[in-house]
């Protein structure tokens, strides 16, 4: 029982940081100096015009008004329209939320796999140089943004050796007629690997200079994990047993050395998902944090606002699902 | 192991050296550019446009590092945008360590409705993309150097006071605390004379790697054409410039985005060092 009344704890918990964060950016977007409808209205508009407008919008109410009818219909499911394209708002997030995510999880597959591999060489060959060349990397790996991976690797794999694309998400010249949005996974199902190639010839180098900080981190982690359990007593006994290093490395001391990691690449993952917005917009691809920075250039602010509560809510989602693996995964904490 | 203690006394020197010194160099840079900038930063000349570095076919002795695609001199700009990079790492960098270290304090030592209150602003705060809030910020507060330093410490704040907190809390519940309690001091005494300087160590290692960070955002604000106005030469306004023309002319990225690289490096590089110069296992 306590465990379900922590569970439910965390989940208050959860719907206040949303509502705070929904409060925060309604009222931020709301003392923009510029009027957004000024911004949509032809030379020559009278003020009738304009009231009607503003009416339609309900940009005439007060903020704590324009919020209760905005949360109510959220609710319902109506995120309202966007004031640049007409469009409903929940239609273009939902459009560009899944180029977000591809690119977000393929990122945390190559830290993962990146900084795993880096941990357990590292480990396997500890005390020689090979241990230290994997350190320096490491720490320089981890002082710089993915801002700065990315350009880096725009000048290396995009302009010096063009073997990747550098802007967008897919070759227009492929005419490959997309039923979904999540146009990697639609391409592997429909086995379309030559789609497949392009997709990634795209994705692959926004999701490394993501995933660089995050393979770092999970490097240092691991690596002090791994250095912590190979002196207890059952990697000796499986050392006298007379298993290669490698095995006792990955078999023994991989399973008792993770959990802290585990933790850790949860909550590193929701600064990966922030970090996509000025990646997508680097790369020009075509995802939600892209058009976030449009939204916000051209005060769309219904198109903001849905954007940040869609930010929040996967931010919010990814914390609870570790907090809930975590404690599934750790029996100390199962029976607190 | 005597040894490898020795390995990690020597090798912060040399870290602590050679970030040092890349950020003296740029110190000097920043103050003494409007004496050695060849050209005047903001010079078009279309007749001079793209040239490329020294080294390459083509140049021009004038341009030691090339001009871009309006024909301006790139080491004058690169000059000149130190400025302004050094001026939001300063700044911003250390209001950001005022701001955040206090609320951390505050919530750490005194506990209570205040940490209630700081913590719950932390999770809030945690919810957005810091990217997209600073773009956010900047949308409202309009663009300036103002602006970005403002932006930089409503979005950053909390990685100060989340560390500041969490080690606030833990020295808190140590005995000299509980003696100094004993002794009858006023609790902002003990945390002003007491926990502060135990968390000092923490704080300037987060203050250098603020700097590089406040860098970073600075950059990428000019790369969004959100920094400060268009005819002031910025690192990332540069950078822009570059990923525009990158097949063209690749030199006006690679100038600004090394500059960048090796400042963000130094500041970190530099945190790690001071932290381990002050950290009294290690001395």
């Amino acid at each position: 029982m306590p465990f379900v009344r922590a569970l439910l704890t965390r989940f208050a918990t959860t719907l206040v940081t949303l509502l705070g964060a929904a409060i925060i950016v309604f009222v931020v977007i709301r003392i923009v100096p510029g009027n957004p409808i000024a911004m949509m209205l032809p030379p020559g508009a009278t003020e009738a015009d304009i009231d009607r407008l503003k009416t339609l919008y309900g940009l005439d109410k007060s903020i704590p008004e324009q919020f209760w009818i905005w949360l109510v219909n959220v609710l319902q499911g109506d995120f309202g329209t966007s004031i640049t394209s007409r469009q409903p708002v929940f239609d273009l997030v939902t459009g560009r939320l899944p180029a977000t995510l591809e690119l977000s999880l393929m990122a945390l597959v190559i830290a993962i796999a990146l900084g795993g591999t880096a941990a357990l060489t590292a480990t396997l060959y500890r005390g020689t140089k090979v241990e230290g060349g994997i350190d320096v990397a490491g720490g320089v790996a981890l002082s710089l943004p993915d801002f700065l991976w990315g350009l880096a690797l725009i000048l290396v794999l995009g302009v010096v050796w063009p073997i990747f694309h550098i802007s967008g998400r897919v070759s227009p010249s492929l005419g490959f007629d997309f039923q979904s949005n999540f146009y990697l996974l639609e391409a592997l199902v429909r086995l379309r690997f030559d789609v497949v190639l392009d997709l990634l010839g795209h994705m692959l180098l926004p999701a490394i200079a993501l995933a660089i900080p995050l393979a770092a981190i999970i490097l240092q982690l691991l690596k002090q994990s791994l250095k912590e359990c190979m002196h207890d007593d059952y990697i000796t006994l499986a050392r006298t047993k007379g298993y290669s290093e490698t095995s006792i490395i990955t078999r023994d001391a991989l399973p008792n050395a993770i959990l802290p990691t585990l933790t850790l690449i949860g909550v590193q993952f929701t600064f990966l998902i922030g970090g996509t917005v000025i990646i997508e917009r680097l790369f020009s691809y075509e995802g939600l944090g892209n058009m976030a920075i449009d939204a916000v250039i051209n005060r769309d602010l219904p198109l903001i606002q849905g954007i940040v509560l869609v930010f929040a809510l996967l931010f919010t989602l990814v914390n609870l699902l570790v907090d809930m693996t975590y404690a599934a995964l750790n029996p100390r904490l199962r029976h607190a | 192991m005597p040894d490898a203690r020795g390995q990690i006394r020597r090798l912060p020197g040399l870290r602590l050296w050679l970030s040092g010194g890349w950020l003296l160099l740029l110190v000097l840079a920043a103050i003494f550019a409007p004496m050695i900038s060849p050209h005047d930063p903001l010079e078009q000349d279309l007749f001079a446009a793209r040239l490329p570095p020294f080294w390459e076919q083509g140049a021009d002795p004038a341009y030691l590092l090339g001009t871009d695609s309006l024909g301006r001199d790139l080491l004058s700009r690169m000059l000149y945008g130190a400025r302004l990079a050094l001026t939001v790492a300063l700044v911003a960098g250390t209001l950001t360590c005022l701001v955040g270290a206090t609320l951390g304090l505050i919530a750490g030592y005194y506990r209570g409705w205040a940490d209630l209150v700081i913590s719950r602003l932390v999770d809030i705060w945690m919810a957005f993309p810091p990217v997209l809030f600073a773009i956010l910020l900047i949308a409202v507060l309009g663009t300036g150097l103002t602006s970005i330093i403002i932006a930089i410490v409503v979005i950053d704040w909390t990685r100060f006071s989340r560390v500041v907190r969490a080690e606030a809390m833990s020295q808190g519940a140590m005995d000299y605390v509980a003696s100094a309690q004993v002794a009858g001091r006023s609790r902002l005494g003990i945390a002003l004379a007491e926990i502060l300087p135990n968390v000092l160590p923490t704080i300037v290692a987060l203050l250098t790697l603020e700097m590089g960070i406040a860098v970073i955002v600075e950059a990428i604000l000019s790369f969004v054409n959100l920094s400060i106005s268009t005819d002031q030469p910025t690192w990332g306004g540069m950078i822009a410039e570059g990923r525009t023309s990158i097949y063209q002319a690749w030199w006006v990225l690679v100038f600004p985005l090394f500059a960048l690289f090796l400042t963000v490096l130094s500041f970190s590089q530099l945190g790690e060092g001071l932290k381990d110069y002050f950290d009294p296992v290690l001395r």
